[in-house]
């Protein structure tokens, strides 16, 4: 069976990332990625800045989950997307707010703060980032 | 140099009566008769989820002492779905480095005792980043449909063309006495299925299934053994996002290179081939990264029947990943075990005539942990 992970510090020590997408750029080849970490994933460089990212983008593909993970089964069925924020980076988030026949490529997307799940019978709520459609002004 | 002196495997299955345990000891009494070995220097075991799914790990032990062998050096290597391949390659290294002459390989995977589907695909998923790609709730099966969902754009492609791929194997399998899924598939079958992660359907994906492989190697040679002329392996970007282009198999492409460097070879020498068609889209890519197809063009060959077991040249002629089987951590040593049957003559009605040489492609993750075994007839 798989251990619920339910330690509070699990979720906290993301919280830069998971409620403000803290992204690195990196010093050395100019790239910026998702999520943040101390070396760079495209040139190897430790010459790494945390950077707030940009909230919005458009999506790049997406998939509707029908068979979900422990923890997920009540959202289904949901969309998981490759999104591509304003400043080029790329992430991939479950996207709310929409059903999964109104998802388009290209579509416009903000970042809000959602439940990414509650975790078993010890009702942790982990908080995290999901994408919605850009509402209209 | 390293030889497969002998082989042996379970068949592949919802097999119920079976723990972890009766599985690998299944698989590998039956290596060791074929190979007329007694004993040996070590025993590596290839597996993924036992912790997760059995509540099992220090798995060498455990599976050292069910065979009587306590005393042996023993230890599991793990690289989600590649851990079968990098266990083959890690013994090759122990005996290459002089240290030991003999090993026992083990994969093995029990699945079934995992009964609800959001656990099973919870385990599976502990192959994708943790932090940043299953806890958002992508399962293992959606990354993949991702993947195809890019490869599609890219290339032009419809959902059918990814069926000429399942159809084949499918049919391979039929002949193959331990595969899980011993039964044709139409197009009509495969439009038909329904989607685990759009486009991605059942019968795009390999099935959830118990089974064990094992080989005895050595430095040894015998007269049926077939050699371990090179190998490779390979590591990439594990999240997705943070990759460069999603529709290339980088990981796959370095393990060839190295391991057709070590064996003196090039491609274009190799005669039997064996992917990780894990996903259709998964099998397609596996191609294009060996160099055997143009990017965009691996559906045409196989609806072509480049790939038949008569063909240009037989790729998974026991019906791969996907009709075969993919009990996870095993599979590789499967692809082994096959191809050793293959290069020996005793692959029964899934015999390919006149292979020589044969290189197989087993991978972790989306591609995230590679390795690439060549493998010649003596």
């Amino acid at each position: 069976m798989v251990l619920e992970r339910t330690s509070i510090p699990l979720y906290w020590r993301d919280r830069g990332i998971k409620y403000r997408l803290l992204g690195g750029e990196c010093k050395s080849c100019n790239r910026r990625f998702f999520p943040y970490r101390k070396v760079c994933p495209h040139c190897g460089s430790t010459d790494v800045n945390k950077v707030n990212l940009p909230r919005r983008g458009r999506v790049v593909s997406f998939t509707v989950v029908h068979n979900a993970p422990r923890g997920f089964e009540y959202y289904t069925p949901y969309v998981i997307a490759l999104i591509e924020l304003k400043d080029g980076t790329r992430l991939l988030s479950q996207l709310t707010d929409v059903e999964p026949d109104e998802v388009r490529e290209g579509m416009e997307v903000e970042m809000v703060i959602r439940i990414h799940r509650t975790c078993g019978e010890s009702w942790l709520i982990a908080y995290g980032y999901k994408f919605r459609p850009v509402l209209k002004k | 140099m390293v030889y497969v002196n002998g082989a042996g495997f379970t068949k592949i299955g919802l097999l119920w009566e079976y723990s972890l345990e009766d599985l690998a000891v299944e698989a590998a009494l039956k290596a060791l008769e074929d190979s007329e070995v007694k004993s040996v220097d070590a025993i590596v075991v290839g597996n993924m989820t036992s912790g997760v799914m059995n509540s099992q790990e220090n798995l060498g032990a455990v599976i050292a002492d069910s065979l009587g062998m306590a005393g042996v050096p023993s230890i599991k290597v793990e690289a989600a779905c590649g851990s079968g391949g990098a266990a083959i390659m890690w013994a090759a290294i122990s005996i290459m480095s002089g240290l030991f002459d003999s090993a026992l390989v083990i994969g093995v995977e029990k699945m079934t005792d995992v009964t609800d589907i959001p656990d099973q695909t919870s385990a599976l998923a502990t192959a994708a980043n943790a932090r940043y790609e299953s806890s958002l709730g992508a399962s293992f099966p959606s990354l993949n449909a991702l993947i195809m969902r890019e490869y599609m754009k890219e290339h032009g492609l419809s959902e059918e063309d990814f069926a000429h791929l399942p159809i084949l194997m499918h049919k391979n399998a039929v002949d193959a006495k331990h595969a899980q899924l011993r039964f044709r598939i139409s197009l009509e079958d495969y439009l038909k299925s329904p989607y685990i992660s759009e486009p991605l359907r059942l019968l795009d994906s390999s099935p959830i299934g118990d089974g064990a492989a094992a080989l005895v190697i050595s430095s040894r040679r015998a007269d049926e053994s077939v050699e371990i002329s090179g190998f490779g392996a390979a590591t990439d970007v594990v999240s997705i996002c943070q990759r460069d282009d999603l529709t290339r198999l980088r990981s796959v492409e370095l393990a060839a290179k190295r391991a057709l460097k070590m064996a003196h070879l090039e491609i274009r020498d190799i005669d039997l081939v064996q992917i990780h068609d894990a996903f259709s889209v998964m099998g397609y890519l596996n191609l294009e990264a060996l160099g055997l197809v143009e990017r965009g063009k691996a559906h045409i060959r196989v609806e072509g029947g480049d790939f038949n077991r008569d063909g240009w040249l037989p790729v998974n002629p026991e019906g791969g990943l996907k009709a075969r089987g993919h009990p996870v951590g095993a599979t590789g040593v499967y692809q082994v075990a096959e191809i050793y049957l293959q290069l020996s003559d005793r692959a029964g009605r899934c015999q390919v005539e006149g292979a020589e040489t044969a290189i197989a492609v087993n991978i972790g993750g989306t591609g995230s942990n590679a390795s690439v075994h060549i493998l010649r007839r003596c």
